[in-house]
C-alpha cells in the first residue's frame, strides 16, 4: 500500500490550493444555511408550549453548542496525528480548530446564559454542564496560550497537542452530564436512538441551524489555516511567488 | 407554516422574551462573521508585507548593481 496520498494530504502547499477551490462553493451553502434557518427559527416555527418565544434561542445555542463539542474532537486529532506522523499541517489546523471552538464555546455559554434569564430567572448556574463547558472553554483557551508560551515553536506546538489530548476526557462527560446530574439543564433533545421529543416544525429548522454552524466551522478552520501556512511557508518558493502574483492582478 | 408573529412590532417584542433572542442572535452573527472576517484580514495583511519586503529587497539589489558599475 502506497502513503502517497496521506503525505500530499499532510502537503500545505496541496491544502492551500485546493482548500481555494472549496470555498467558495462552501461559503455559499453555509450563508444559505443560516440565513433559511436563522428566518425560519425566529419567525417560522411555532413558539415553545411552556417557554414561549424565549425558546427560539435554542436555534443558535444548540448548534454552537454541538460544533463546539465536535471541534474539540477535531483539534485534539489533529494533534494527535502531528505528534505521531510530525505532519505540519495538522498542527496548522490544531491551531486553528482552537482559535474557531473558543469562539463557538463562548457563544454556547452566552446564549445559554441569556436564554436562562427569562426561563430560569437567573443569568448564570453551575449545573454540571455549563460547568464543563466552562472547562472546555479554558482548555481550548489553553491550548491557544500555550502556542505562544514557548521559545520554541516546536515545543509549543507538541506541548499544546499533548494538552489537547488529555482535555479530550472532558467531552463525553459534556455529552452525558444531563443524564449522570439532573440539574437545570434541560436533557437532550435530539436523540438518535429512540424518537425525539421535539416536533417536526421546531426539528427541521434547528437541523438546518445545525448543518449551517458545521458548514460555518469548515470555512473558518480552512481560513485560518490557510493564513498559517503562508505565515509558517512564507520562505519557500511557491508562497513567495504568489505573494507577487497578488501584487500583479492588483 | 406560517409568519407566527401578528405585526413586525410584535416579532419584535416576542411577548416580551424579545431582548433577550434578538441580543443572542445579534451577539451570535457578530461572532461567526469574526471567525470569517479574521482570517481573511490576516491573509491580507501578510501578504501586503511579503509584498513589502520583496519590493525592498528588489530596490537594494538595483542599488548594489549601480554601485558596482
Amino acid at each position: 500500500m502506497t502513503w502517497q496520498w496521506f503525505h500530499r494530504l499532510g502537503s500545505p502547499r496541496w491544502f492551500y490550493e485546493k482548500s481555494g477551490n472549496w470555498l467558495p462553493w462552501l461559503t455559499a451553502v453555509t450563508a444559505l444555511l443560516l440565513v433559511v434557518g436563522s428566518i425560519w427559527g425566529l419567525a417560522f416555527a411555532p413558539a415553545d408550549a411552556k417557554q414561549g418565544n424565549s425558546y427560539r434561542i435554542i436555534y443558535i445555542h444548540m448548534p454552537t453548542a454541538v460544533v463546539s463539542l465536535a471541534g474539540y474532537y477535531v483539534m485534539a486529532i489533529s494533534g494527535a496525528v502531528g505528534l505521531i506522523w510530525r505532519m505540519k499541517l495538522a498542527y496548522m489546523m490544531m491551531k486553528s480548530a482552537a482559535i474557531v471552538g473558543a469562539m463557538l464555546t463562548f457563544l454556547a455559554l452566552f446564549t445559554g446564559a441569556v436564554w436562562g434569564k427569562p426561563t430560569w430567572g437567573t443569568w448564570w448556574v453551575w449545573d454540571a454542564r455549563t460547568a464543563f463547558m466552562v472547562l472546555m472553554l479554558f482548555l481550548y483557551l489553553g491550548v491557544i496560550a500555550l502556542q505562544e508560551a514557548y521559545q520554541s515553536h516546536d515545543t509549543a506546538t507538541k506541548a499544546s497537542a499533548i494538552l489537547a489530548l488529555v482535555g479530550t476526557v472532558n467531552i463525553p462527560i459534556i455529552y452525558k452530564s444531563v443524564d449522570w446530574w439532573y440539574t437545570l439543564h434541560q436533557p437532550a433533545t435530539i436523540k438518535f436512538t429512540s424518537e425525539s421529543t421535539i416536533h417536526p416544525s421546531m426539528l427541521y429548522p434547528l437541523l438546518t441551524m445545525i448543518a449551517g454552524v458545521y458548514c460555518l466551522y469548515t470555512v473558518a478552520l480552512i481560513l485560518y489555516t490557510r493564513a498559517e501556512v503562508l505565515q509558517r511557508e512564507k520562505r519557500t518558493k511557491w508562497v513567495q511567488q504568489l505573494v507577487t502574483g497578488a501584487g500583479e492582478a492588483r | 407554516m406560517e409568519f407566527q408573529f401578528t405585526s413586525l412590532a410584535d416579532f419584535m417584542m416576542m411577548s416580551g422574551h424579545g431582548p433577550y433572542v434578538w441580543s443572542c442572535y445579534a451577539v451570535t452573527a457578530l461572532g461567526l462573521l469574526y471567525l470569517v472576517v479574521a482570517p481573511l484580514r490576516k491573509r491580507r495583511r501578510f501578504i501586503a508585507q511579503q509584498r513589502r519586503q520583496q519590493q525592498i529587497q528588489a530596490a537594494n539589489q538595483t542599488r548594489l548593481e549601480t554601485a558596482r558599475q
